[in-house]
């Protein structure tokens, strides 16, 4: 079956041990966990997980499903790159001299459209947003500098739906409780 | 009125506010201040003291099985913990509500190897439907709340509440005890989709060949008798999966048989001649499908399931309606045409009688040569009015008592079937004994799963429990055995088992007890167990090439059915 890259994001309560239910999800069924990325999401008290991983669609159909069954878990989203937006950030610190006279080094910094952080006598910290592929070019072509620390965060999303499916959910559930106290 | 209590008090008056009078467990360093406290409960709150603590497990699935309501399990930190994993797990497979506490060591210690420290959530989150640590003695009763609620709705399963010594000894203001109704992130109880339902309706009602698989998803919603009144209206044959038996009882005109490995051959074969299978709290297990590859690819497939994530694990479906079994079945009756299926309904008919004639005779009526399991079961459901609960260990012990034993009765059977756990039958049947008083308990074991878990003869003995046991010896991990008999050459790799002398074990713990050597004896034998008032064991002695058939190899076709060690049924 096709393999692809799938982005799994998943709103939670904000419980302990919740990362270790999810992650093990995947674990259990030999899938690798390409990135990772947790944060608060827009609405207090929710958390929001990022998951991305190569896998074939059944598969991840399942693992959502399994995700959703974890009690503390809210709803969890299947999604193909078309189907968001998404960024990640990378940080590359190059040591200092080699970057001196060198011509390329506006080029490059132009045509990456990546930020200068810091720069000491010892080193530049560089920073690029953007895809997988466009930080890794960056990367490449940063090589010849003799790169010292390289590191690439987790992917970020958002949907391009015009329905905000996890509202739509909490308001659900705000009926679903009404209803219940009212039956009592 | 609120007053000051300690941690350990808010547990189990929180546990008598949920209802609880029974628990199961085994004290120990971290738990101590409970069991100081259950000390002044002994009127309200019954402990039952296992010999080991996954004893109190198994024990708190049988009470939890024949009962409907969670079983209820104490044991400290450490060992403890990790000694309940295994009836954990065969709860989250069995779908069996249970809440277990864990006594663990105070929160200053956690995460420094403290003795009889274990990571119990850690371990028990892939196994458990919840599991929680207790840090605090204010989140006792919240905690206690929702493990209840979460076990014992929607797909039942296994809680775990993590208790931390000093959550144990605080102090704490005990109000008015406030049961869960309600996790936002949590919805037991789906509402149904009535387009859903009419379009499975409309498919019943043009399947000519359509077969129902009852699973035990019909006895956790106690939805029988409306699986009953669909079936009837309809005219549909019912096969059950081994947690579906009893479900529709035995000798039910529409009731066609277990499903599966070694069950009944007109439902297996028929699974691959219906046009529809309508498939209701069940879970598509390998041991049912065989190779999913081959498994109906003729038949419509619908899957009724309170647990959307059993939707197209195991086999693609065709429809699914989410939610309760009985309150899905209540809606579809009335949108049912009744319709007679007569001609459908005889293509049962003839495997049933080529496995009468190829498998049961010789396994049930014998008339010479050795004991066979088949008979000694087939006996004693007959002399119990087919009304006792079976209770069974794992392997051949098992599959003889399920086929063998008929139901008349709903949760009428208490086995392992998700997990296989050897061991599981003496404690359970425990439990379910003190679940259900007023019914007989007969177990069914071998003489290797009895020895996993044979110290729980001293709780038997405490609680003058009356079970009664029927140990089919033949000296052999019989089923394993079986599966070197016939797929790989006969080579018995630490199968033969030298055994004690069990009946001078029983008698030990002052049970009665007799040894079945020849078939002469054999109906006296279960007259007198039957009688006597107590626990007591009948050792049969079974010829270790006895096996369970028919046999549907391990990822075969479901309709590849092998009639005993050489013939295999004829696919027409």
């Amino acid at each position: 079956m096709d393999e692809q890259l799938f982005t799994v994001t998943v709103f939670s309560e904000n419980q302990v041990g919740l990362l270790n239910q999810i992650s093990i999800i995947f674990t259990r069924r030999c899938l690798n966990i390409e990135s990772l990325s947790v944060s608060p999401s827009s609405i207090k008290g929710i958390h929001k997980f990022t998951i991305t991983c190569f896998s074939n669609r059944p598969m991840m159909e399942r693992v959502v499903k399994q995700i959703e069954k974890r009690i503390d878990v809210l709803k969890s989203f299947l999604y193909t790159d078309d189907e968001i937006v998404y960024q990640e950030v990378a940080l590359y610190k190059v040591p200092t001299p080699q970057l001196l006279d060198d011509k390329n080094v506006e080029l490059i910094i132009r045509r990456h459209n990546a930020r200068i952080l810091e720069i000491t006598r010892e080193y530049v910290v560089l920073e690029k947003t953007g895809h997988s592929d466009e930080t890794e070019a960056l990367f490449e072509e940063l090589r010849k500098y003799d790169i010292r620390q390289f590191v690439r965060s987790g992917r970020v999303a958002v949907t391009k739906d015009t329905h905000e499916y996890l509202n739509m959910y909490l308001d659900e559930q705000e009926r679903r409780k009404a209803r219940q106290c009212q039956s009592l | 009125m609120k007053e000051m209590i300690s941690g350990a008090d808010a547990l189990i008056r929180s546990l008598i506010c949920e209802g609880v009078d029974l628990v199961f467990g085994y004290p120990g360093g971290s738990i101590i201040p409970v069991y100081d406290r259950l000390y002044d409960y002994q009127d309200s709150l019954k402990h039952v003291l296992v010999r080991h603590e996954q004893g109190a497990t198994h024990a708190a699935q049988g009470y939890a099985r024949v009962t409907g309501r969670p079983g209820v399990v104490i044991v400290t930190s450490g060992p403890a913990a990790t000694n309940v994993i295994t009836g954990i797990g065969d709860a989250l497979m069995d779908s069996t509500p249970m809440v277990v506490i864990t006594g663990q060591v105070a929160t200053p210690f956690l995460g420094f190897d403290a003795f009889q420290e274990t990571d119990v959530v850690g371990i028990t989150q892939p196994l458990s439907k919840w599991s929680y640590q207790i840090r605090r003695p204010q989140d006792i009763a919240w905690a206690v709340a929702r493990a209840f609620y979460i076990a014992s709705t929607g797909r039942p399963g296994p809680v775990v509440l993590d208790f931390t010594k000093d959550a144990q000894t605080g102090m704490v203001e005990f109000g008015d005890y406030k049961k869960c109704d309600f996790i936002r992130s949590y919805t037991p109880r789906p509402e149904i989709n009535d387009d859903d339902v009419r379009r499975v309706a409309d498919m019943i009602n043009n399947s000519d060949r359509p077969m129902i698989l009852s699973g035990h998803g019909v006895m956790i919603s106690q939805a029988e008798a409306d699986l009953a009144a669909v079936a009837e209206k309809g005219d549909i044959p019912v096969a059950a999966t081994l947690l579906g038996l009893s479900t529709m009882p035995s000798d039910h005109p529409l009731y066609k048989g277990m499903l599966g490995m070694h069950g009944n051959i007109g439902p297996n074969i028929n699974t691959n001649k219906a046009d529809l299978l309508v498939a209701i709290g069940m879970r598509f297990d390998d041991r049912v499908t065989g190779n999913v590859k081959t498994y109906a690819p003729q038949a419509k497939i619908v899957h009724i399931d309170i647990d959307e994530s059993e939707f197209d694990k195991n086999i693609a479906t065709t429809a699914t309606i989410h939610g309760d079994a009985g309150e899905v079945l209540r809606k579809l009756l009335p949108l049912i045409e009744p319709r007679k299926r007569t001609e459908w309904l005889a293509r049962f008919d003839k495997p049933a009688q080529i496995e009468y004639e190829k498998v049961i005779k010789r396994e049930v009526y014998p008339e010479s040569g050795p004991m066979t399991m088949g008979e000694v079961v087939n006996k004693v459901s007959e002399a119990t009015g087919h009304k006792a609960v079976v209770v069974t260990d794992v392997g051949q012990n098992q599959m003889f008592a399920a086929r063998y034993s008929r139901y008349s009765e709903p949760r009428s059977i208490i086995t392992s079937g998700g997990l296989g756990t050897m061991g599981f039958g003496l404690p359970a049947s425990i439990g379910a004994k003190m679940g259900a008083p007023e019914r007989t308990v007969c177990f069914f074991t071998g003489d290797g799963g009895l020895q996993m878990t044979m110290q729980e003869l001293g709780t038997i003995l405490e609680y003058n429990t009356d079970i009664k046991i029927i140990l089919l010896n033949n000296n052999f991990l019989g089923n394993v055995r079986q599966w070197q008999a016939l797929f790989f050459n006969d080579r018995f790799s630490q199968t033969p088992l030298i055994n004690p002398d069990f009946v001078m074990i029983a008698k030990a713990y002052g049970f009665g007890a007799e040894n079945v050597d020849t078939r002469e004896q054999l109906d006296g034998a279960i007259r007198r167990m039957l009688e006597h008032d107590g626990t007591y064991l009948i050792n049969v002695n079974i010829d270790e090439t006895d096996m369970i058939f028919p046999m549907t190899p391990a990822g075969s076709d479901v309709n590849n059915i092998m009639l005993n060690a050489t013939e295999t049924y004829p696919i027409d």
